[in-house]
Formats: structure tokens, C-alpha cells, sequence
């Protein structure tokens, strides 16, 4: 085979290429060639055919999720925005914070264990290259029906693999989510979040600038692993994943799954925070999606120059390899580092101390062109912005679905209720033991939650709660929230109460909500209803996060989540990040103290649309979510962070889905303490315990700040009853029922190691 | 009884951290000459009556569905007759390359 070099394909311009397996489209094949005036090579094929697919070039959702910068709120606590590899929040005495979320869905659903572990391994890699220390991991899983056969394939290779990745890092996995529905069949969503702490003199962008500055490949070496990945994966058929290296003209299927090695990464971790604490390194960029093409052409397109590359240089695995393999690898646990000549060999140094393989595989030059050369010839030659930032740009037709308008009439409220006490108490089991509500504690026990020594709060409380500084107890909270189910029925609705739970989960542990990551995860963007669905939530995000002031620091777009015509619950998930000046003063869930006095905050009314017990009772969905109200979503928050502060309430948990009665059932489980509960005037039983109106919260009072913390709430305008006291081995409502918390106990902890185990 | 033989390799292009530890090992204990290690794992399978066409059959379905993970992973089957002797191609042994 001829080596394609750019005066090949000058040469011959009637060359047929394999774009379209490749899978760009006719009019960007065009338009690549229109930018290089020649048809592309081989390898500049293979590089903008990465580089503009969906997962990496945001085509379609880019319009969309430009409302996240000019929606922006005014805040002091963004020291850097969008568009690096994470976002990072100043969360003060010098500290700053860099978390956000990725989706690693589709290579889950084929290798669950490597593909969970990569997605771990990717996003901690993120982090890293803005100079922070991962301390933390988070994972929002979500799967088909719990009694499926493929949720018994693909889920405990998933939290294998999260597990087994995250362990041998060293990083505890402080929460998440796990939620079954049958829409996320042949579709689970892996989404992986990683938060860093550094100090703010840390902080490292990714760029490329200084003629003659040196580009450092480190880490693994190249081998074939997930080529065309991004390509092909973020495209709505597996069915073609083989193909797209036969496009590069190698007979052999390439699989497009990528094996992890953690301790790889582990060497690769503490070598960046070397060279990054010397002062090595001008720039710096982590290898992911796109692989080399990714990471060459975001460098130079960042810096002020152009880019020399010698492709030949790169360590391979497998000889064999051909220049537009090796530019769409994406084998794990590689970074590329643009130092300064005279701190090269430093560099090298503290590579060759870690045991980590670097190479110098070009240099930044003082042109505009990022320029790959294969064995002295050229084989790309092209402008590094048309790569990697100037990709196409789709304004996809959207419409509200015919179907939205039958799905909101069918309300929750027709649903018949339990006529009896004896009914209501059935109904309370059965919902507590269904596998979205029952315990997770069979999956999150397979984490490490507690290694470092700083996990202040993991799953089941509301936030996982990390110690950043030892001395002065400073801490960091993160919790993530999304319900598919919500935002089926209303995505603009959906996407806020997403916004809203992951708020107050937040502040419910005690800490002040800083700002938000997201990760959305919709179908095909080439169907109109789903990109009604992703434009409605997108705005109602970004109009959240105005409301609530806070900023959105990145995130990720997952798209083509679907099965041939039928597209996943449209699910953002959001993951808020917070801040509290001393862990010692946190909020945990569990009722642990008799006599504590129970107030319900917030207003509770009859919204039983997209609820649990509409799932679970009547395997229903229809009407309208819950209300959204961001106002007092703030004004809830701020309560339960002076309270938390002041330590007027010694437990809390945010209302959400299951409503009062699933919170009052992992409160009290978690304590191992009782509730007596006495309905207030003019509710009715069933809604109090089922429904799941937002911005609510349940506190357990200790007495003496009884006084105190009713004047809080009574100053401040927040509805808040006492409904109730801790007390006793049993949840009794009162005229209703009372279920002792062995019989509670059995349902809530034997529903899922008794489907999966 | 007849053995039979079941190797599961990684597939080549697959990234093989165990083998690359025994590499990186072997030049410190002062084995040189090795220039790459592939580790994978070996299964022998005590098949109950003869091991004819529908024994492979059956075994072949074993080792795609359980012993080898296909997305990831290449298997071989082979007939071990009598203690410990291979058989020669020919005599019903069978390699056999997964499909991914």
C-alpha cells in the first residue's frame, strides 16, 4: 500500500475515499475539501471524520448548549468556564475545585467491565490535565428493567469495572445513581464524574504556544484498541462497528473496545502533578475520544501557532499499525505535554522515574498549519481550528412530538389510590421494594467509598462529602440527579427538577451549591422529537442555573441513545457541586436520636405525575411532573445550610422520588430509629407519603433548637410543619398503619442483591 | 476420558496489562530476549462419553458464551487424546477463532 501523503493526494484528486464509512456526511467530505483545497489524505480523512463526529464535535447540540455561556450567571466562583477539559470553582482559602461528567454509555453496553472502567479512567484522566489531584469518583447509572436478562449481563460487569478501575486508583466513589427503567434497554447510561482539588496557582489549560516548544507523548503506548471509536459509537448502530477500520483499508476488524489499565494510570496521575509542581509544562492534554487526532489538533488550535508532528515516533504495541490507525487510537492512559526545550529532559526524568514511557513526538512551530509527517513524508497538513473547534454546525429541525399532548392528559390523578389503611401500607412495601427505590447497597458496597481517609458522606446520603484541607476541615459536596421519567413528560420541567434535586441534595448535607456539571443523554438528534426534547431541556437548564446563579462549568452530550425508532427517556443528569467550611458540620440522612422532632419543609400537593408509585403501583406514566419553583428551591437551601451551620437540625434528606415516605423509610433504616408521624389537617395520607412535590425536605429537630429554628423558617417564609417525632422500632401514621423497621428492613435491602446477586 | 482443551487469548490488538507486567519484569530478573508477553488462560475440559462432532459442537458453544468474553477475547479448541497427548490436526481437532 502507497503511503497517502498530502502530495499523493494533490496528485490525485479523483481518488475514491471512504468517507461515508467513515461516517461523515457528502457535504462535510465536501467541505473538508473545500478548507484544504485538495482532496484529504488518509490520515486527514481520519482525523476530521473523528473530530466532526457527534461525540466530539458537539454538531448538533452545539446551538443548543451555547444558552450555558450567555445565560450565565454573574459568579465569583468560576476561575475557569467551558471548553477546557473541566471547568474549575474557586471554593475558597485558596482551594479550587474541578469535577464534571462524561458518558461512557455505548462501550459499556458492549464490554460492560472495560467499558465502565475507560469511562472512570477518562474522566479522572480530565481532570488531571487541568492540574488537579483526583479525589473523588461518582457514577449515575442506568440500566433496562432490573429483571431483564441483559440488566443481569451489563450491570455487574458495569460496577465491576467501576470498581476495579476506581480501586486500584485510590479514588473512593462517594455516590450516584442507579435507576432501571425498560426505556434504558440495549441503551444503559454509564456516566462517569471525577472531582480534583489543587490550589489556584495549580491550574493548567490546555494549549500549545512558544515556537519550538517541545510535544510530549506520554504514557501507554499505542496499540489498535477502539479505533473509530468515536466515530462509529456515537452513531446509532453497533452493527457497523467493525467496519470502520476496513475504511482505512486493514482487512482485520478492529474492535472498537478499549482495555483499561489502572495502574498504568495511577503512575500516569502522580507523574502530571510532578511535572506539573515543577513548572514544566506549558500545556497539556489528556487522550480520550479522537485519540491523537484529538489531542494534536485541540493543542495547536488552542496555542497561538502551528504544529509539527513526527507520527513515526509514537511507541506502538502493534508494529502493524498504519498513521490513521495510530491518529484514531484511542488506547487508554496517554497525554500530551507541550514543555519548553530546555525543561525536556526534567520532564523526561520524572517520566523515567514513574516508569512512564515519554517520547518527544514534535513541536509547536510558527506557522498556522498542524503539520504530521510519517517517516519524513507528509501525510497532514491542515488548519488545527478546522479540526478540532470549526466542525459543522447543525441547526436540526426540531417539533414538539404529536404524542406530548395525549401524555400529559393521561394524568397520575386518575389513577385509583388505596382505598384502605391496610391498601396504603401494601402499596408503602411494595414501593419501598421495588428496585428503584429498594437499598443500593449492593452495588455501592462494591466501592471503596473510604480510602484517602477523607469521604466524609457516600451513598445513601444525599451527597458524597470529601475533605479537601485536613487542617481546617474545608470540604467539598457533590451529588448528581436526573429523572428520565420527569422529563419524558416535560424535558424543560425535567431538566429544572434534575437541576433542583441535585440542589438540594446539596444543601441538605450542609453545603453551599457552587455550580453544576451536566451530562445529557438523549437519542437521535436526527429525530425531531428528540431534539425538541434536548432544545427544551437544554433551556431549561440554562434558565435554572440564571435563577439559581449558578454556572455550568461542562459537561457532555451523549446522543444516538436509542434502539431503531425508539429513543431513551430524554435524561440530564446533573451533577451540583457544593462547598461547606467545616465537614465536622455536615447533615447526615439518619435519624439517630429519640425524641428529635420531625418538620416537614415545603408545600406538599397531589403531584403524582412521572412519580414511583404511578411507576410501581399502576406502571404508569403520564401528566405533568412536579411544580418547579427555583425561588424557594433557594430559599429551602439556604435553610438547610444555616441550619446545618448553626446546629439547629441533626439530620436531613431532600424529597424526592418515592416522596416523604421514602425519605422518612432511609432516614429512619439508616438511624435505626422509629417515626411517629401525625398527618397535618387537610392533607390526605396517601399524598402526604407519595407525593412527590419539589422543594421539600424532611429535618429532625433536636428540641431545644425547636424554638430557634422555627423563627428561622417563620422569618424567612418557609413553610414548615411538624409532623412528627423520632421514636420507637417502627414507622407508625398515626390512624393509618405502622410497619415495624425489620419488616421495612427486608424489601429495602433483599430487592436487589435478589435480582442480580 | 477425553480431554479437551480450551485456550482463550486476548484478542492482539487488545491491550494486555498482565503480560506487559511480566515483560517489564523479565529484563529486571535478568531474562533478555523477550520482546513481548501475551498472557491468557488455558481450560481443560474432562468431557464425559466421545468427544465427536456434537462434544465440539457444544464445547465450542461453551467456550463462546462463557469461558471467552468474544468482544474482547479469541479462543482455540483442541483434543487431547490419551495422558497428555496432542493430537494432530486431523483427528477431529478443531481450532476455532471467535467471531466478534
Amino acid at each position: 500500500m502507497t503511503l497517502d501523503t498530502t502530495k499523493h493526494a494533490a496528485q490525485t484528486p479523483e481518488a475514491e475515499q471512504p468517507w461515508a464509512e467513515l461516517g461523515l456526511k457528502q457535504d462535510e467530505y465536501e467541505r473538508v475539501r473545500a478548507i484544504l483545497g485538495r482532496r484529504p489524505t488518509g490520515a486527514e480523512l481520519a482525523m476530521y471524520s473523528v473530530m466532526w463526529s457527534e461525540h466530539c464535535s458537539y454538531k448538533s447540540s452545539k446551538v443548543h448548549l451555547r444558552q450555558f455561556g450567555e445565560k450565565a450567571p454573574e459568579s465569583d466562583a468560576l476561575l475557569v468556564g467551558i471548553g477546557e477539559n473541566a471547568g474549575v470553582v474557586d471554593v475558597g482559602q485558596g482551594y479550587a475545585v474541578t469535577f464534571k461528567v462524561e458518558s461512557h454509555n455505548h462501550p459499556s453496553y458492549i464490554e460492560p467491565y472495560q467499558g465502565a472502567a475507560t469511562g472512570v479512567g477518562g474522566i479522572v484522566r480530565d481532570i488531571l490535565a487541568m492540574g488537579a489531584r483526583p479525589v473523588a469518583v461518582m457514577d449515575p447509572l442506568r440500566f433496562g428493567a432490573a429483571d431483564h436478562p441483559d440488566t443481569k449481563r451489563v450491570l455487574p460487569g458495569v460496577v465491576a469495572g467501576i470498581g476495579g478501575y476506581g480501586n486500584c486508583l485510590g479514588l473512593p466513589n462517594i455516590g450516584g445513581e442507579v435507576v432501571f427503567d425498560p426505556c434504558y434497554q440495549g441503551n444503559p447510561l454509564v456516566n462517569a464524574l471525577c472531582v480534583g482539588v489543587m490550589k489556584h496557582a495549580d491550574i493548567h489549560l490546555a494549549k500549545a504556544s512558544g515556537t519550538g516548544n517541545k510535544v510530549i507523548l506520554y504514557g501507554a503506548r499505542t496499540g489498535g484498541d477502539g479505533i473509530g471509536g468515536v466515530s462509529v459509537l456515537a452513531s446509532e448502530t453497533f452493527d457497523t462497528a467493525g467496519d470502520s477500520a476496513s475504511g482505512t483499508g486493514k482487512p482485520t476488524k478492529r474492535p472498537a473496545v478499549q482495555v483499561g489499565d489502572p495502574f498504568q494510570e495511577k503512575l500516569l496521575i502522580e507523574c502530571t502533578l510532578e511535572v506539573f509542581k515543577e513548572d514544566l509544562v506549558e500545556g497539556i492534554q489528556d487522550l480520550g475520544g479522537a485519540g491523537l487526532s484529538c489531542a494534536t489538533s485541540e493543542l495547536a488550535s488552542a496555542g497561538s501557532g502551528g504544529m509539527r508532528v513526527e507520527l513515526d515516533t509514537v511507541p506502538l504495541r502493534d508494529s502493524s499499525l498504519s498513521p490513521e490507525e495510530i491518529l484514531m487510537s484511542e488506547s487508554q492512559e496517554r497525554m500530551c505535554a507541550v514543555v519548553k526545550p530546555e525543561k525536556v529532559d526534567r520532564f523526561l526524568e520524572i517520566c523515567e522515574k514513574w516508569d512512564v514511557l515519554a517520547t518527544v513526538i514534535g513541536e509547536v512551530t510558527d506557522g498556522e498549519r498542524l503539520e504530521i509527517y510519517w517517516h519524513g513524508e507528509q501525510i497532514v497538513d491542515v488548519p488545527p481550528r478546522t479540526v478540532a473547534h470549526e466542525g459543522p454546525v447543525y441547526e436540526r429541525p426540531y417539533a414538539r412530538p404529536a404524542w406530548q399532548d395525549a401524555l400529559q392528559a393521561d394524568g397520575a390523578d386518575k389513577l385509583p389510590r388505596p382505598a384502605t389503611a391496610e391498601e396504603l401500607r401494601e402499596q408503602v412495601l411494595k414501593v419501598i421494594g421495588s428496585p428503584n427505590q429498594a437499598s443500593k447497597s449492593w452495588i455501592t458496597d462494591q466501592y471503596d467509598r473510604f480510602v484517602q481517609g477523607n469521604t466524609v458522606l457516600a451513598q445513601p446520603e444525599d451527597s458524597g462529602m470529601v475533605r479537601v484541607d485536613e487542617e481546617t476541615g474545608l470540604g467539598v459536596a457533590v451529588a448528581t440527579d436526573g429523572n428520565g421519567r420527569y422529563a419524558k413528560l416535560d424535558p424543560y420541567a425535567g431538566a429544572q427538577l434534575a437541576l433542583a434535586e441535585s440542589y438540594r441534595n446539596v444543601a441538605a448535607s450542609g453545603a453551599k451549591p457552587l455550580a453544576i456539571s451536566n451530562c445529557l443523554n438523549f437519542g437521535s438528534p436526527e429525530d425531531p422529537a428528540v431534539m425538541w426534547q434536548f432544545a427544551e431541556a437544554t433551556r431549561g437548564l440554562a434558565d435554572g442555573c440564571l435563577t439559581l446563579g449558578t454556572p455550568v462549568t461542562g459537561g457532555n452530550v451523549s446522543l444516538y441513545n436509542q434502539t431503531g425508532e425508539v429513543a431513551i427517556h430524554p435524561t440530564p443528569v446533573v451533577a451540583f457541586l457544593g462547598v461547606i467550611d467545616d465537614v465536622a458540620r455536615r447533615t447526615p440522612i439518619a435519624f439517630a436520636e429519640e425524641g428529635q422532632l420531625l418538620y416537614l419543609l415545603g408545600d406538599t400537593a397531589a403531584e403524582l405525575g412521572g412519580s414511583a408509585w404511578s411507576q410501581v403501583i399502576h406502571d404508569h406514566l403520564g401528566g405533568l411532573p412536579p411544580k418547579v419553583d427555583l425561588e424557594r428551591e433557594r430559599l429551602l437551601a439556604e435553610i438547610l445550610i444555616s441550619a446545618s451551620r448553626d446546629g439547629m437540625v441533626d439530620a436531613a434528606h431532600d424529597l424526592s422520588d418515592g416522596g416523604l415516605i421514602q425519605a422518612l423509610a432511609e432516614s429512619c433504616l439508616r438511624g435505626g430509629k422509629g417515626a411517629r408521624i401525625v398527618v397535618p389537617d387537610g392533607l390526605d395520607p396517601f399524598v402526604l407519603l407519595f407525593s412527590e412535590s419539589a422543594g421539600r425536605a424532611i429535618v429532625a429537630v433536636p428540641r431545644s433548637e425547636e424554638v430557634r429554628f422555627n423563627d428561622m423558617c417563620g422569618a424567612r417564609g418557609l413553610p414548615a410543619a411538624r409532623i412528627g417525632v423520632v421514636d420507637g422500632d417502627a414507622i407508625d401514621v398515626q390512624g393509618q398503619f405502622s410497619i415495624p423497621l425489620a419488616e421495612l428492613r427486608e424489601p429495602y435491602e433483599a430487592t436487589i442483591p435478589g435480582l442480580l446477586a | 476420558m477425553a480431554r479437551v482443551v480450551v485456550d482463550v487469548m486476548l484478542k492482539p490488538e487488545i491491550l494486555d496489562p498482565q503480560g506487559q507486567a511480566v515483560q517489564r519484569a523479565l529484563p529486571r530478573l535478568g531474562f533478555e530476549g523477550i520482546a513481548d508477553v501475551r498472557q491468557g488462560k488455558r481450560f481443560e475440559l474432562e468431557v464425559e462419553g466421545p468427544v465427536d462432532d456434537a462434544a465440539l459442537a457444544r464445547i465450542h458453544q461453551i467456550a463462546e458464551t462463557f469461558l471467552a468474553n468474544t468482544v474482547i477475547e479469541d479462543f482455540s479448541v483442541k483434543v487431547e487424546v490419551g495422558e497428555g497427548a496432542d493430537a494432530t490436526a486431523g483427528q477431529g481437532a478443531t481450532a476455532v477463532k471467535a467471531e466478534s
